[in-house]
């Protein structure tokens, strides 16, 4: 997995005092692996959840209702504006604590977000649902007058003129920043392991603890974390390119 | 919330060393990110690689990495950082990554005519940088500085993994210990939301401000 991060401890290892030994890491590759899918599976859900929630919320705010627009705005400036560790410790420590002991709404809260990876992407997903709704609202903006029209004097409702003509059009405009949001949606995963989630970051913290090798954990999360980030970004750029768009 | 406001002294010792740790990273960021920035545009191509290299692997690695790695690769080759200078160092490093991007993107919208012109008047590399490109890319980096500045500010609260002193962990160590987990993170919600909030407002007021020096 790491051939060329491997060969560095010869240069280092001379007269330093810290010996970089790599076999803590090779030897548990499958933390490593299994923390990389995690992290990946992680970030696609809050990627798919965010844009439900993101999308309804961009409707919602353009849809000209007031106390609507208000509650999105206010919910989008809530979570861009609190940082997300607190969010994840919100969900994680606070919400099983605001019902009494043993009382049915606590047990609900506990079955729905049994395990830190559940409550993680839930929150994940809140949280990118905000930068999304901002997303898809300019993507809403972005199209042109031209084609409401043209689909109002076709009669279409309110309904399916956000199904057929804006939806379509502002996917067109909104998909390198999914992309983008993806990739930074895979990199906030790295606070998963606070709440104990197995992700990346749990592997390299799991090698500084159980072996007192900081450095080489973190080091093979990073190059882990630079190289996946650097592949979807390539992929996704090269599939957006690839797509031929008609209007 | 009569708990929180019980232990507001402890809370706002972690308050004040969030706000330190903000402004050191604030300053040292945006200054070195200039710098960067100026070295990713005008730079010769060995120092630009470098830059870009630097830039691209700080911006694609999760913040936790580099306070982590910088964190232990210090102590580990016995070089004496206190747990704020490491994280502020760390958080800097991210910052400049960051502030290079913004810099390099909003120095090259500026029309080349201005550069000639400035040349035309006799004025060699740094002056025709200060006087001329960066007040005219100022208004420009307003925006997106100010959302690296709401950035770093939520950013700070990563120094919980490694100093045992900021507002987050003050937080955390009286709501594990007194048992009120929701009283204590809603006042934190409301503290940081009200500090990113007051930050995003003051960049708004300043990049309106700064809107009629713009020469097109």
């Amino acid at each position: 997995m790491l051939p060329d991060v491997s060969s560095l401890p010869l240069l280092f290892s001379l007269r330093l005092p810290y010996q970089l030994r790599w076999e803590y890491v090779l030897d548990h590759k499958e933390w490593f692996i299994d923390g990389l899918l995690l992290a990946l599976w992680m970030s696609l859900i809050a990627l798919v959840c965010g844009s439900v929630i993101g999308l309804v919320c961009a409707f919602a705010r353009s849809s000209g209702n007031r106390i609507l627009s208000v509650a999105v705005t206010c919910y989008v400036e809530f979570i861009r504006n609190v940082p997300l560790l607190l969010l994840v410790f919100i969900f994680y420590f606070g919400l099983p604590q605001a019902f009494p002991r043993r009382s049915d709404e606590r047990e609900l809260i506990l079955t729905l977000l049994p395990t830190p990876e559940r409550t993680f992407t839930v929150a994940l997903s809140i949280y990118a649902g905000a930068y999304l709704t901002e997303i898809f609202g300019a993507g809403i903006l972005s199209v042109s007058r031209r084609y409401l029209d043209a689909g109002r004097s076709l009669g279409l409702s309110r309904l399916s003129l956000a199904r057929f003509v804006v939806g379509p059009i502002m996917l067109r405009t909104v998909l390198p920043s999914l992309s983008n949001t993806f990739i930074s949606l895979f990199k906030d995963t790295g606070v998963a392991f606070f709440i104990g989630s197995r992700d990346l970051s749990f592997a390299a913290n799991k090698v500084n603890t159980d072996f007192f090798r900081p450095i080489e954990g973190w080091v093979a999360a990073g190059v882990l974390y630079l190289l996946t980030a650097w592949i979807i970004a390539f992929a996704l750029r090269f599939a957006e390119g690839r797509i031929k768009w008609s209007v | 919330m009569s708990v929180v406001w019980d232990n507001r002294e402890l809370l706002w010792e972690g308050l004040k060393y969030t706000f330190k740790l903000f402004a050191v990273v604030v300053v040292l960021g945006t200054v070195t990110g200039i710098v960067f920035g100026v070295g990713l545009l005008y730079g010769s191509r060995p120092i630009r690689a470098l830059i870009r290299a630097y830039v691209d692997i700080v911006r694609g690695m999760p913040l936790i990495v580099t306070i982590f790695l910088l964190f232990y690769g210090l102590s580990a080759y016995e070089i004496n950082f206190s747990p704020f200078q490491s994280i502020a160092l760390a958080l800097s490093i991210f910052a400049a990554a960051h502030m290079a991007e913004i810099v390099r993107g909003s120095m090259s919208a500026i029309p080349s005519g201005q550069t000639d012109a400035a040349k035309a008047l006799g004025l060699t590399f740094w002056p025709r940088i200060r006087s001329v490109l960066l007040p005219q890319a100022a208004p420009l980096m307003m925006g997106p500085w100010t959302n690296l500045a709401v950035d770093m500010f939520k950013s700070t609260s990563l120094a919980i993994l490694v100093s045992q002193a900021d507002f987050l962990f003050s937080i955390q160590k009286r709501a594990t210990s007194k048992g009120h987990y929701l009283a204590f993170y809603l006042a934190a919600t409301v503290v940081y939301f009200v500090c990113c909030f007051a930050i995003s407002r003051a960049g708004a007021l300043a990049s309106r401000r700064m809107r009629p020096g713009v020469a097109s």
